[in-house]
Formats: C-alpha cells, structure tokens, sequence
C-alpha cells in the first residue's frame, strides 16, 4: 500500500496543469496494453488462414495450418492479461453468470467463447481429424490415448466423410471471418465507445483496430512462417513469402488511410479536446506515436515492401527485408495499442492536465508479468506444433 | 424407431459429435450459471438488491444537526439565532454519532485554534464578497479567535472601526486604484446597524451618472487632478459603473 | 453591459439572502428522521438530487473532510467523493485550475497575483447520479447500478475491479478502494438519507451552498433551488443528464 501512495504521490508531483484528483491513479496498464494486441494477432492469423480457404489463394497454402494453429496459441492466453489485471479476479466468472446486456465489455466473454469453440476450435478440428485418427492408429501407449481423445469417437475416413470436412470446415471459415472482425472489431469498440474520453471515442475505433489486426497477424504469421522454416531446415517457398507480403502492404495501406483520416478528421474539426491531444502526441506520446507507431512502424516497413514489389531484389535480400518489415510492424502495431491504451489515460477528462505512466519492473503492474503473458503463446505453439505437426509434410505422408 | 435411427445416422458422423458436445457444453453452461447467481440478483434490476440494503446499513459518523438539541438545546436555541445559524454543530466539533450514543465515553472536540476559524474565514480572493474573511497576519494575531469572537454567537466583540474588517476584498481592490484614498462613506451611505447586522442593513449603492459627476464633471468644483468628462456626452447612455468598476476605476492617465 | 446583470443579480442574491433565513429552514422540516423510522422507507417514494450554488461556496473543505469521515474514504489524497476545485480565470492567458488534496484542508495563495485575476471562484464536485450513467452501462457485472430511488451505487461484494467504469465517468468521480480493491465513489450518504438525514457534505457545509432533497415534491430545498436559479450540469453534451444541479456555474467549467 505505501509503495502504491508513493507512486500515486509522484504521480501528482509530475502531472502538468488540472487533473481531477481521482486521476491520480492510471488504471489499465500495460496489461491492457498487451490484451488488444494479442487479440489482433489472433484474428490476423485467421483472416490469413481463411484467405486460403475461401478465397483460393493457392500461394498461401503452406501458412493455412500454421496459422489456425498460431491463432488458436495466441487465443488461449488473450484472456490472461484481462482475467490479472482484475483487482478481483475470483470473480471474473460473474462476466459469465451475470453479465449486463447493456456493457460493452460484457459481451466479450461471449464473443471470445464463440470464437474459441465454435470457430477456431472446431475449424482445427476438421482440418486435423483425419491426420488425428491415422496418428491415433500409428502411435502406442500415453500418446496413443491422448489421440484418441482427440478423435472425440470419430473413425469415419472414407473419402465421403473427408469431403463432408472440407465443405464443413469452409462454412465455418465463411463464417469465421465476421467472428473474427468481430473479436477484434468488438474490441476497438470496447474504447471506441467511451464517450468520456475523446482520444477513443471515434466510430473509426473498431475498424481502425481491426484492420491493424490484420496487419499485425499477417507481419506475425510471415515471421512465425520464416522462423519455423529455419528452424526446421526447410526452404522458404517464396511465391507464399511474396504474396502474404502483398497482403501485408495492401493492409498497411488501407490500416495507415484509416489511422491517418481519423487523426485529420480529429484536427480538421478541431473539439474542445484537441488543444490537450495535442500536447499529448506533442510530449509524452511522442516518441510512441511519431517515431515508433508513425516512423517505425508503418513508413520503414511500407517503404521495404514497396521496394520489394517494384524494384527486382534477389531472394535473400528480399527475404530480409520481409523479416525486417515483420518485425518493425510488430512494433509499429504495440506502438498502436500502447497509444490508444495508455495514451487515452495520460490526459485529464477535465481536458486540463497531462498525467504520468511509469510502468514498474516487477509486481501485478510490472513489466515482466506482461512480457511473460507475450512470450507464453510462443511456447504453446511449439508444444501444439510439436502434437499436430502443420507441415505440408506431414500431410504428404499419409 | 429404425427409421429415426437410420436417420440420425445418415448424418455425418462429425456433426453429430459437435452437435453432441456443443449440447453438452451448453446445457452444462445453462444449468451450472444458475448455481453461481446471487439470490437477489435482477429483483429490481441487474444488480444485486441486497446489496442496497448492505449500503444502507452502514453505520453513521455524523449525527446529524437534529441530534444535538436534544440535550444542547439551550446552545442550539442561542446559534439560531445568530449568523452561525446555518454551521451545523458537528462541523466545529467533530462527528458526534458516537457521541449521541455514549456521551461520556466520546467527548467531542471544541476547537480553539486560530487554524480551524480560518478554514472559512481567512481572506481568499476566490470567495464570495460580502463573505467575512480576514487576514489572519494583521488580523489580531497573537490572540485566539475565541478570545473577542462567540462562536455561537459570532458578532463582532465591538463595533467595527473599519470596513476592512469584513470587507478585505473590497479594502484590497480600493488599494490598487485611484480611489484608494476615499472613505467608503464618500459613496455608501452606511448605518451602524449594518456593523451588527449586515444584511438586514444594507449600505446604499450610488446609481446615478450625476453622483459621479459630483468629482469627474468637467464642471464640477473638485481638485484639479481629478480626471473629468462631459458627463452627459461622456459613454452614451451607460451608467459610470456599468464600465469603471467603482473600487478601481481602472482609467489610464 | 454586463455589470447591468451582475448588480442586479448581486441584489436579486441579496433579497434571496434576506428571505433565506426563513426559506433555509426547510431542510430542517422536510426530512424528518422519526418519520422515517417510523413508516420504513419504500425506495420507490423517493428520487435525490443535488444542489449546488457556485456563489455561495467558500472553499472550506468542510464537505470533503466530513466525507472522508463518514464514508471511512482513505485519507490519501488520491481518493474523493467529493472535493472543491478552484478556478482563476486571469485577465490574460489560460484559466488555472487547481484542488490541492481535494481542497481538504482549504486553499491557500494561488499560482496568480490577485490583481491578474479577472474572475475567481470555488465549484464542489460530486458524483452526478446521472440519470443516463454511462458507468452502469458499461459495468460488465451488473456491480454499479441506479437504485430505485435514483442514486448510483457500487455493489463492493460484487465489484470485479475492471475499472470500466472508472474510464467511463466522463467527472472523475470514481476510484478504486486500495484496502477494498473495488470501485468506490458517493453514495449521496445513502445510509444516511434513507435514514432521513442529509449527506455528510449537505451536513458539513457551513454556507448552504449544497442543498440535498426529493426532486419530485415541489416544496424541497432542491426544487425551491430549481425554481428560483438558472441551473446548469456540468457537460451536458454527453447526454449523462446529471443530478447534480450548478447555480451560477461559470462555462470554465469541466
């Protein structure tokens, strides 16, 4: 407790003009932070998997399984930094018992169940359930058994029922894609709804969330793609690498337009909050919004991929500059969250005074706990890997 | 009953496994959600309805003005009838539910610090006029302040000399001006009564251009220095105070 | 032009203050405590709200100390039902805004000299009791709520610790209870109100600057209040359509 008054005190000492004196306090912290971008990951990754699948986008073959099964990693552990960052969270359950119809957050359990079961869950499912049975067959003992589970009783192979999969599981993925627009598009509604705070309350919120959700999945799954080749020793195939990296440009275009028409629109009309956001982006999101979100993360990468798409670049070279742009797009979209997140916390709703966020290194507000929620999906892809391999392979095999 | 069965298993084998499960998992839901909701939740809305008698039982800190006439009532009559009248008892002496309960046991506080009268009366630009503040550096400062003032009867120990006394913003504004070296009585007409008490005697408030031009005519016979106007052509149809304000006319020379 | 108004609103003030003393008596009369206690209280015969008169205030601090007494609001400064916010508009350049610890312990010097000072004055703040609240509405739980009788309050055996609503309170009336770990905020006293006495703030403030009653009766001192003041709420663009009813609130007001 005295190390929170502390905290708060300093806070007070180093906040410019008004805050409203309950301000003191910066409630949704990094932990908040990581909980869009891990939801962005999620619903990029399957809209990249379902561009294969409904779309016939051959070239993106190779990524199909591993991105259901990235998705499916990132979307076990979204919930984590929300259920933490709850200052009760024994009874996170009542979102489900009790949840009110009227809140926007309330519906997230909902959303996210829905999305877990019956889409990415059962898409898995089919995609797998022939791979499954024949493992089941194959192995012995533990891991005999644990396929077996799997199979959930299922033995039908006949080419029928196989074709019956594939048709199932495309209807699931037709309509996978509104869930996933809707899980990260909820999202963005989350703040975009709040009409309190006029850094978020925009109608462009969810789309602009959702759209760099996709961008963030597709410079993810391009990355998960070309580690998990070098790891495994294999070849890229390139004509994947170019196209998933097509995708990415045009959707850094499209996430960069919308990001860009919100921040005109904000100054073109010109409210009575644009004289505090403007000394925000001005001084404590400066380097977060100009050189890491604007800069960093969206005009380097843009400038990479658009040379690769016009100029002739040998493989290698271009494969670099892929994986640069994956990365710096990674950290052009946190930049995104951390803006909207803790940016929309950093002024007073008195439109008056500028407040503090230093985060701390250890505690429930520390920076481990957060990084350790980030690096966790990480490990459970390569466990979930490891169980039911994606490889094209694997699939050859049988 | 064949029938139906051939039936149910002319459905792929993987629907029926998902439909199963999905019921299952949903049923599960439906029934095991019923158990983790509180009895009274959603009996007047979504919220717990107990939990507004929970709030309500919350114990009291502060008594409440009526609590104290019952014992005090030869204090609380004396405050009625004075410009206290409207502090409630407990503000000066601290939460008394406690103390209506076991008065030996919780004796309540009486302040006699300068620091606690101050909290209202110390002179703040941001109060109201009219509002008595003092500065409490000139005011008096070696005494206490229930040494000249009754709490419960806070008139003035005398008859005030100064308008100062009460009127420091006033006082301060004169100061800053070219009025400075008037006597307030040079524009209000101030009965003693008002000294006692003010707001049943108000001072009169010149409204005239005429009043003014007793000084600031050019015709008028006043010291050289004072700055004149043709009163009559001089700022319309305005009356002098609707742009100078009195206390400090605030006119370049 | 101006000072037209102002003098004659300073002697409209100054009749209501010579009537006051008998029209201040009506808070003593309209909420009795034995009647309460006597007839039980049906919620739905009552519907609170707040008066404030921004004149009248002096900027004691007595509301937020008799507060923090009554409603056990840890005593860090970071934490207020209620508090007093000084604004200073000065001649030239911005308004100036400050509420050292809530105003607890009054105010002292200000930031401006006073003879840069165009206008000055003290505003109370309280949560609003919005009839539209916009922090129900986004409580996933159902652990913040409007009561039959109009007040909002926090379910803290219920309360999650989200602090959606925190985001959510465009008036920065809510916090979250270090000790309790949920979200808190005023009450209106409504432990005391049900009672048939008025909140610790109404209690506490010397100059009758708050006024507490039934909105629907018409002889309440908060429809007398009503009635006889233009009234302002506090950002009313959000639609929240508050509770709180300002008189004499001047538009720098946030």
């Amino acid at each position: 407790m005295e190390h929170l008054f502390e905290r708060l005190t300093d806070a007070i000492q180093h906040a410019t003009g008004y805050i409203y004196p309950n301000e003191a306090e910066l409630h949704w912290n990094i932990l908040i932070v990581i909980y869009p971008y891990i939801t962005g990951l999620v619903a990029g990754a399957f809209i990249l998997a379902s561009l294969e699948r409904v779309f016939n986008v051959k070239e993106l073959q190779p990524t199909y399984r591993l991105s259901l099964l990235t998705a499916l990693s990132f979307l076990l552990i979204a919930v984590v930094p929300l259920q933490v960052h709850l200052a009760h969270p024994e009874r996170g359950y009542e979102m489900f018992t009790t949840p009110n119809p009227q809140s926007a957050m309330a519906m997230f359990g909902f959303v996210y169940l829905w999305y877990l079961m019956a889409v990415l869950l059962l898409e898995i499912w089919l995609d797998f359930r022939k791979d499954i049975i024949q493992w089941a067959n194959e192995s012995k003992g533990l891991k005999r058994l644990f396929y077996l589970v799997l199979t959930l009783g299922s033995k039908d192979v006949s080419e029928k029922a196989i074709e019956f999969d594939h048709k199932f599981g495309k209807l699931i993925t037709i309509i996978g894609i509104p869930s996933a627009f809707l899980l990260h598009g909820y999202v963005g509604f989350i703040f975009g709804s709040v009409k309190a705070n006029p850094w978020w309350s925009s109608v462009l919120m969810p789309i602009v969330f959702l759209f760099s959700a996709i961008v963030s999945g597709l410079a993810l799954m391009l990355l998960v793609y070309m580690v998990s080749n070098w790891v495994r020793r294999k070849q890229n195939a390139m004509d994947c690498l170019d196209k998933l990296s097509s995708y990415l440009l045009y959707m850094l275009i499209i996430d960069f337009s919308l990001e860009a028409l919100d921040f005109v629109h904000r100054l073109y009309e010109s409210e009575e909050s644009i004289h505090i956001l403007s000394q925000l982006i001005g001084s404590k999101l400066f380097t977060s919004f100009f050189v890491l979100q604007l800069l960093v993360g969206t005009l380097i990468p843009f400038t990479f991929l658009t040379l690769t798409k016009l100029v002739r670049i040998g493989d290698t070279a271009r494969k670099v500059l892929y994986f640069a742009s994956g990365i710096l797009i990674q950290i052009g979209i946190m930049s995104i969250r951390w803006n909207v997140v803790i940016g929309g916390q950093l002024f007073s709703k008195s439109l008056r005074g500028l407040t503090v966020y230093k985060i701390e290194l250890f505690g429930m507000d520390g920076l481990f706990l957060p990084i350790a929620i980030l690096i966790a999906p990480i490990f459970i892809l390569i466990v979930v890997v490891k169980l039911l391999p994606p490889w094209p392979e694997a699939e050859l095999s049988k | 009953m064949s029938k139906l069965k051939e039936k149910y298993l002319a459905i792929p084998e993987q629907i029926r496994i998902v439909t199963v499960l999905f019921a299952i998992f949903l049923i599960m839901f439906i029934f095991g959600r019923r158990l983790f909701i509180p009895k009274t939740f959603g009996e007047y809305g979504h919220y717990r309805a107990a939990a507004v008698d929970d709030i309500m039982q919350i114990g009291l800190v502060y008594a409440g003005h009526q609590a104290c006439a019952e014992c005090h009532d030869d204090v609380v009559a004396e405050k009625s009838q004075h410009m206290h009248k409207h502090v409630a008892c407990e503000n000066c002496h601290g939460p008394g539910y406690a103390h209506t309960q076991a008065p030996d046991e919780h004796p309540l506080t009486i302040p006699t610090d300068r620091s606690y009268c101050v909290l209202c009366h110390s002179y703040n630009p941001a109060r109201p006029t009219g509002f008595p503040q003092i500065d409490p550096v000139t005011h008096n400062p070696d005494g206490a302040c229930i040494d000249c003032h009754q709490p419960h009867a806070p008139q003035p120990p005398e008859v005030p000399e100064e308008c100062g006394s009460c009127h420091e913003r006033i006082v301060r504004t004169l100061g800053a001006g070219h009025h400075n070296s008037l006597p307030c009585t040079q524009c209000h007409d101030i009965k003693q009564e008002h000294k006692i008490t003010p707001r049943d005697f108000l001072p009169t408030v010149p409204r005239t251009r005429e009043f003014c031009g007793t000084c600031h005519s050019t015709k008028a016979s006043s010291a050289k220095e004072i700055r004149r106007v043709d009163i009559v052509t001089h700022g319309e149809n305005y009356f002098c105070g609707q742009c100078h304000f009195p206390h400090n006319p605030e006119v370049k020379i | 032009m101006d000072n037209n108004n102002t003098q004659d609103r300073r002697s409209f003030i100054k009749t209501c203050l010579k009537v006051l003393p008998a029209a201040t008596l009506i808070p003593f009369l309209s909420i009795d405590a034995k009647a309460f206690a006597e007839e039980g209280y049906n919620p739905e015969d009552h519907n609170y709200a707040m008066g404030i008169d921004v004149h009248k205030c002096i900027g004691c601090g007595r509301c937020v100390r008799a507060c923090k007494n009554e409603n056990n609001v840890p005593d860090e400064p970071f934490y207020f039902r209620t508090w007093i916010e000084r604004y200073i508009i000065p001649f030239e350049g911005e308004t100036i805004v400050d509420s050292p610890d809530g105003g607890i312990n009054g105010f002292g010097d200000a930031a401006v000299p006073e003879d840069a000072m165009m206008r000055t004055f003290f505003v109370p703040k309280i949560c609003n009791h919005c009839a539209k609240p916009p922090c129900v509405q986004v409580c996933p739980v159902g652990a913040t709520f409007t009561s039959r009788d109009g007040v909002v309050l926090v379910d803290n055996d219920y309360c999650i610790g989200c602090r959606y609503c925190i985001q959510a309170c465009p008036y920065g009336a809510r916090y979250l209870n270090p000790y309790t770990r949920t979200v808190d905020k005023c009450t209106f006293c409504y432990h005391r109100i049900t009672k048939g006495l008025l909140p610790a703030c109404v209690e506490a403030c010397p100059t009758q600057a708050r006024v507490f009653g039934e909105i629907t009766d018409k002889s309440t001192p908060i429809s007398y209040f009503r009635r006889f003041n233009e009234i302002q709420v506090l950002k009313p663009a959000l639609n929240t359509e508050p509770k709180v009813f300002y008189a004499h609130l001047d538009g720098e007001v946030r």
